[in-house]
């Protein structure tokens, strides 16, 4: 077997193995950890997809940002010293059922099906530059819209997450008056 | 499907070991959609959803259609992925100040 071949398993079981982790732990926080891993063994296959220009975006994004605000939401609303970490779980059987039903039938689809290949893959030794030109010609539209998004996700974030003022000076002369 | 032709596509990862890889992704993140009581680990199950998506993007991008349009999409996925945990996050910190629980299950009110 050849080490390429080797290391895709280990990446690939290093992303379900941990992603089954971050799915049936008790505990909030482990989680939360465990998805770091997942992130991680993806960040690998995508380097094996030759893009090498995501895997690094996919370990800055979704490592750096979305899994410490993922955290910091964790600690933000869980009790820590009072009421444990852990939480349970819904309708367990129905969940069961349909999630093995949605996943056999994606296995059998995507094994059976005979996709067209082109003949030549990607010949690019890195995808940076490609993808800032695409992304400032054919793509610019999108881009522009994704800054705008990105923009009001922040604005409404801020906006949504900060108590109003009248509870900060209600709670302010609360703790006056101890 | 014989054992040795199981083999040989088993030392050969192409296109298929990717989409199947992941479609176990997706299913582990709709189970958590589907089963788990705290709001924030729901929000993990989307982010492995979207992943799955991602690595389907790429995988095609590189297998089938030889250029980096799948990857670009990808790139808006994981933009669009920030800002929708920004926003989700805000979310579930405002639920919490108002009812002091994220559990899913309880929050059946628009208010206090």
């Amino acid at each position: 077997m050849e080490l390429t071949v080797i290391l895709f398993y280990v990446f690939a079981l290093l992303t379900l193995a941990s992603g089954v982790v971050v799915v049936f732990s008790k505990n909030v926080v482990h989680s939360a950890f465990a998805l770091l891993f997942t992130f991680f063994g993806v960040a690998g296959l995508y380097v094996f997809l030759m893009a090498d220009f995501l895997a690094i975006t996919q370990l800055l994004i979704y490592v750096g940002g979305i899994l410490v605000l993922l955290l910091f939401g964790v600690m933000l609303t869980t009790k820590v010293f009072d009421i444990q970490v852990r939480t349970g779980t819904l309708h367990i059987l129905p969940a069961t059922v349909v999630v093995a039903l949605i996943a056999t039938i994606l296995v059998v689809l995507f094994w059976g099906t005979e996709w067209k290949m082109s003949g030549a893959p990607l010949d690019v030794t890195s995808t940076a530059p490609a993808l800032g030109e695409k992304l400032l010609t054919t793509y610019v539209l999108p881009f522009e819209i994704a800054s705008v998004v990105l923009v009001v996700a922040m604005i409404g974030a801020a906006m949504i997450a900060r108590r109003d003022r009248k509870d900060r000076t209600s709670a302010r002369s609360e703790g006056g008056s101890r | 499907m014989t054992f040795e032709a199981l083999t040989t596509w088993l030392a050969e990862p192409g296109l298929s070991h990717y989409l199947i890889l992941s479609a176990l992704l997706f299913s582990l993140g709709l189970f958590a959609v589907l089963t788990r009581r705290n709001a924030i680990l729901v929000l993990m199950g989307i982010e492995l959803i979207l992943n799955s998506a991602n690595i389907n993007f790429i995988a095609f991008s590189r297998y089938t259609t030889g250029t980096l349009d799948g990857q670009l999409i990808a790139i808006f996925v994981i933009i669009l992925a920030a800002a929708e945990a920004v926003v989700a996050l805000a979310i579930v910190l405002n639920i919490y100040q108002t009812f002091q629980t994220v559990n899913v299950d309880e929050i059946s009110q628009l208010k206090d």
